[in-house]
């Protein structure tokens, strides 16, 4: 019995990657080739359009590693995207504009905020982890909310982007969006070796049989807390360059919605792939898009939507291919 | 100093009471029915509404707050026959995200019947005006008002589920649901009175406290994340750590908002302390709920999750 669970997903395994990493490989190259079709149809808001999608797919992505993989549901992650595009307004506010520096210091206070809600949380488990989290993802809200000295509620307007090197590179929308695929390349690529390694494999044997886990000798929780941690940071990247594409922070970029919509986006293209996550948050963004360019009230046809997929979809866009491809839901 | 203090904490009080009515549903329902319900929130702000439309269609208060009650029982009725209902069995995930597009779905319904101007909704002429408290102290009639109406409904929770056989099978049903399908009861229909009666208590905190609050559309979501601070402080399932919670956030909270800057003043200068003051004042709730968990991972009175 035992020896038939630990080799039958191993057997599973293999076609199943490859098809994932083909995917994900398909969409990179299709997202490199979004600048060349901008040109071509003359449109520069297309440019604009990816480069929110790219940046949400890091952070759908990193939201994807915790509650994929280690099925811990954190409703507070638009907090990480909150630090992130602060950690630029502050800064640069202060006279630093480096990119390089405003990724540290967006990565460093994500990793602190991260293990100290993170270490908290994760002493519970089920409901009470998803509320925490939504809890603590609010305290940073409200924490933003009250900061006037950096605009309070209305938030505040950057005056220019990120300098690399001093150099004033990412003015240029085409320079940003570019590296913003390249941080969600190598993020991937980072992401997926990470689940792939021991570290990975006692994540996702922690969310299969927790007791297991901790019979066969693993302690679940420093595990648990690393890849909390790990996601935190990788999210707070997507809020550094998120600030730079709308060249304006507010503490609605940590709403509860914000985060909801993280989860949206993950649960839209199916969990515990990092490829689906991407996907999800194509899918989320250009149906937002397309919506509100429709109606005025697509927020009503959107709920809809996410409770249809929920009722009669559940798996998303992963789950859909694997039942077509006559695999289990 | 002392009368200000004591002020704040009537204030808290009938704030924690407030949430109290909002939390008590939602404890049950996640304790009952292990379900999370982010839609709650939704039904305090759709409650207020039906309020200001009721009142002002019938222009008496009473009449308003009863065709409030039951147009928000009726709703939350619906709600659970065409949603929540096969959202059960589904893991927390689905019923997060279902619920969230939910959120949505009424958030926008609402803008489009009322549009996202604020109404308000006129204050009982019987329940107007202040009395003396101690001294020079007044105080407005319509918070104890309130603060009775919700102790009440506490009083009244407490007997229903502890002197009842209704509150019987909903104690046995938290502790072990399939037992109770096995012993013959008909959980389904007990899962949908709790949902509707858990909906009705937020739509009553939403239409008391309609009067001496603008009803907009952002009014269901601050007060759903302090329900779920309550109910983790509380521990899910425990009506009577719903009701200390409730006013245990109610009070720090409203304590922490007018004496932090004060406390803050005599070891920094003014500016700087009412500053900080400010920025940390909303945090010290959440800070609170932390150092609970902290000590105690499921809640005051909750059962070990582990």
């Amino acid at each position: 019995m035992s020896a038939n669970t630990a080799t039958a997903p191993a057997k599973a395994l293999p076609p199943r990657v490859a098809l994932r990493t083909w995917v994900a490989i398909a969409l990179f190259a299709g997202f490199a080739l979004v600048p060349v079709l901008a040109g071509l149809i003359d449109d520069p808001f297309l440019l604009v359009t990816a480069t929110r999608i790219v940046v949400f797919a890091i952070a759908a992505m990193a939201l994807d590693l915790i509650l994929g993989y280690g099925a811990m549901v954190s409703f507070g992650h638009a907090a990480y995207l909150g630090i992130g595009a602060y950690a630029v307004a502050i800064l640069s506010a202060y006279g630093i504009t480096d990119l390089g520096l405003h990724l540290l210091a967006a990565v460093m206070v994500s990793a602190v905020f991260a293990a100290i809600t993170g270490g908290i949380s994760l002493r519970t488990r089920g409901v009470y982890f998803i509320m925490i989290t939504l809890a603590f993802g609010q305290m940073a809200y409200f924490f933003f909310v009250s900061l006037s000295a950096f605009g309070g509620d209305d938030g505040m307007t950057l005056g220019r982007r990120s300098t690399v090197f001093g150099q004033p590179l990412l003015e240029d929308n085409l320079v940003l969006f570019y590296v913003a695929l390249g941080f969600l390349v190598a993020l991937y690529a980072f992401s997926a070796a990470l689940v792939r390694s021991r570290f990975g494999r006692v994540l996702t044997g922690t969310r299969e049989n927790r007791i297991r886990m901790q019979a066969i000798g693993f302690a679940p929780f420093p595990y648990q807390l690393t890849a909390f941690v790990i996601s935190g940071c990788m999210t707070s990247v997507a809020g550094v360059l998120l600030a730079n594409q709308s060249e304006f922070v507010s503490p609605a970029f940590m709403n509860w919605h914000r985060s909801g919509e993280l989860i949206v986006m993950v649960v839209l293209g199916g969990i515990g792939n990092l490829t689906g996550a991407i996907g999800g948050a194509m899918i989320a963004l250009l149906l937002e898009d397309w919506l509100s360019l429709l109606t005025r009230h697509w927020r009503l046809f959107f709920g809809l939507f996410l409770v249809l997929v929920v009722l009669y979809a559940p798996g998303g866009v992963t789950g859909l291919i694997r039942r077509i491809r006559g695999g289990p839901p | 100093m002392t009368s200000l203090f004591l002020l704040q904490l009537l204030n808290g009080v009938q704030f924690g009471v407030l949430l109290f009515l909002i939390a008590a549903g939602l404890t049950l329902v996640f304790g009952i029915m292990d379900f999370v319900n982010l839609a709650h929130g939704v039904l305090y702000m759709v409650g207020a509404y039906l309020m200001a439309t009721f009142a002002m269609i019938t222009g008496s208060f009473a009449a308003g707050l009863a065709l409030a009650l039951a147009a928000t029982l009726v709703f939350g009725l619906v709600l659970e026959l065409l949603v929540f209902r096969k959202l059960y069995d589904r893991s927390h995930l689905d019923q997060v995200l279902a619920t969230f597009g939910l959120v949505m779905i009424v958030n926008e319904g609402v803008r489009i019947i009322w549009g996202t101007s604020p109404l308000t909704v006129p204050m009982p002429p019987l329940l107007a005006g202040s009395i003396p408290l101690v001294g020079p102290l007044q105080y407005p009639v319509y918070r104890l008002a309130i603060i009775a109406a919700g102790l009440v409904t506490a009083l009244g929770l407490w007997l229903v589920i502890n002197h009842t056989r209704v509150g019987m099978l909903l104690r046995a049903g938290a502790t072990n649901r399939s037992i109770v399908s096995a012993l013959g009861v008909n959980v389904s229909r007990l899962f949908t009175l709790v949902f509707a009666f858990g909906a009705m208590l937020a739509g009553f905190a939403g239409a008391i406290i309609s009067p001496i609050l603008s009803v907009d559309t952002g009014m269901g979501e601050s007060v759903l994340i302090l329900a779920f601070v309550v109910i983790v402080i509380g521990g899910i399932g425990s009506i009577r750590g719903a009701f200390l919670g409730a006013l245990l956030v109610g009070v720090v909270d409203t304590l922490g908002r007018s004496f932090g800057p004060i406390l803050l003043r005599t070891i920094m200068d003014p500016s700087a302390a009412s500053q900080t003051g400010r920025t940390l004042a909303p945090m010290v709730v959440y800070i609170l709920m932390a150092a609970i968990l902290f000590a105690r991972p499921a809640g005051l009175f909750g059962r070990n999750t582990s």
